[in-house]
């Protein structure tokens, strides 16, 4: 049976691995290359590069890191931050990306992920969903709103029912940011994730929180996520890919553990 | 030379990339002279059957390989490259290149926590020996994305299975024709070593 995805996240700005909380406060923290060969050697199931520069400077160095890191790296790479076409995701597929994400441009405009999956194959195109808890009302019955703009600008979107518009326009997988778990490392948004997870029938990745390993197993079981991606726990070295790997296998989550 | 087969299915460039990885030095074409010539051929892909099939008819390059075929060159199918190589797919109702028997069907799904596509990492159980995949352990798992299965009619032409649904055969292979189902360019060191022994394979099962 398909094992549960271990996932990196390395957010690059200017070039450099940056990390922050609460989608603010953005600090550097290393060489993004060098942290993504260091993950891959240790059993890393698939990595994902978010672009946290806007600048078209930034974008040609983005595509710089990803290109050097297809050329060392042999598994799925998936890219995001701010593709806002086919042109943007074609760019970032040559250098070496399998997937796209897309995320505040296709809130913008929906048709963004159709034209993706028209033109790379549905499965690669990921939708990456920043989302912040509400209380529920008649716009927004799920309790849980769609914020674009890097965590800036609440779109009073319901993000259950934009899950199933990206799933119905081709996205062939679901990230889940968590604005009020982001950085925390209080634990992944558990009710959400679980809502979307069991709402669609494309896999769905949970992100934001993760800050201890028992946060992994419970979003992995509980919350039905197909994949868990993490940041902080080994950007820091507090953890490593194989030891969260070691421990997962270990409670009994189907994982590769063999590399 | 060994040439990467390019009908207009997809990346080719991650093949490309993990081939001069393992040494294996491949040029990516669509030069049906230059496929029938190749001293090995890797035929990846991505997408549809029905236009992968248009568009290897008209470049001529499919005709290239079943000529490469029957004249012994060892052959790499992945992904849609494997699905095309069997008879028929029900994906777009297609005839395919016919090189193993069997056709290619949809994963039916019935079970609602079975996600659509089968996507990411899981265990190929070799059911024969062959020499590209020597060494591969039992729980060895590679990196799969596709909605549609092979089915080889003759069991004789499973290499390995894999379970998602059911049991499916993950890599099939005929003579001097291997494919699998799977991404070895995108499956870590037990692809990379597959590619390897595929770079250094004479097409022959029987040695």
């Amino acid at each position: 049976m398909l094992s549960k995805r271990l996932i990196a996240c390395l957010d690059v700005r200017d070039g450099h691995l940056a990390k922050s909380v609460k989608f603010v406060d953005t600090k550097n923290i290393g060489d993004p290359v060098a942290k993504a060969r260091e993950y891959y050697a240790d059993g890393l199931d698939e990595l994902v590069f978010y672009d946290i520069t806007a600048s078209s400077e930034g974008r040609r160095i983005i595509l710089d890191v990803v290109e050097a890191v297809a050329e060392q790296v042999f598994i799925p790479l998936s890219v995001g931050g701010g593709v806002a076409s086919v042109a943007d995701a074609t760019d970032l597929r040559l250098a070496g990306a399998e997937k796209i994400n897309v995320n505040s441009a296709a809130v913008r405009r929906p048709a963004l992920i159709a034209e993706c999956a028209e033109a790379i194959g549905g499965q690669n195109v990921v939708l990456s969903m920043d989302i912040r808890r509400i209380e529920p009302n008649e716009a927004m019955p799920s309790g849980y709103e769609i914020v674009i703009n890097g965590g800036r600008k609440p779109m009073g979107i319901d993000a259950l029912a934009w899950a199933l518009e990206g799933e119905r326009l081709g996205a062939g997988e679901l990230v889940v940011n968590s604005i009020d778990a982001d950085g925390t490392r209080a634990g992944y948004e558990l009710e959400l994730t679980c809502m979307l997870a069991e709402a669609v029938r494309i896999p769905v990745i949970a992100s934001g929180g993760a800050g201890e390993p028992a946060h992994l197993y419970d979003v992995l079981t509980k919350g039905r996520a197909d994949a868990a991606l993490v940041a902080s726990m080994v950007h820091y070295g507090d953890y490593t890919v194989s030891g969260l790997k070691r421990y997962l296998d270990g409670r009994g989550v189907k994982m590769r553990m063999s590399w | 030379m060994t040439v990467i087969v390019d009908y207009d299915a997809g990346n080719l460039r991650s093949v490309e990339r993990a081939c001069r990885e393992v040494g294996l030095d491949a040029d990516i074409t669509n030069d049906p002279g230059r496929v029938r010539g190749a001293e090995r051929i890797i035929f990846p892909g991505v997408g549809a059957a029905g236009s992968a099939m248009r568009s290897l008819a008209r470049s001529g390059v499919g005709a290239a390989l079943v000529d490469a075929f029957h004249a012994g060159t060892p052959i790499l199918g992945i992904c849609l490259g494997l699905q095309i190589s069997l008879d028929r797919s029900e994906e777009n109702d297609t005839e395919t290149l016919g090189l193993v028997s069997g056709d290619v069907r949809r994963f039916r799904l019935d079970d609602p926590s079975l996600k659509v596509p089968h996507m990411g990492w899981n265990a190929v159980n070799l059911r024969r020996p062959h020499p590209v995949l020597d060494g591969i352990q039992p729980g060895d798992e590679f990196y799969f994305v596709h909605a549609y299965r092979p089915v080889p009619a003759n069991t004789a032409d499973v290499i390995a299975e894999s379970t998602y649904e059911g049991v499916f055969c993950s890599v099939l292979g005929r003579d001097n024709y291997v494919a699998t189902q799977f991404h070895p360019e995108k499956s870590g060191r037990v692809g990379l070593r597959l590619l390897e022994r595929f770079a250094a394979w004479n097409g022959r099962v029987d040695a």
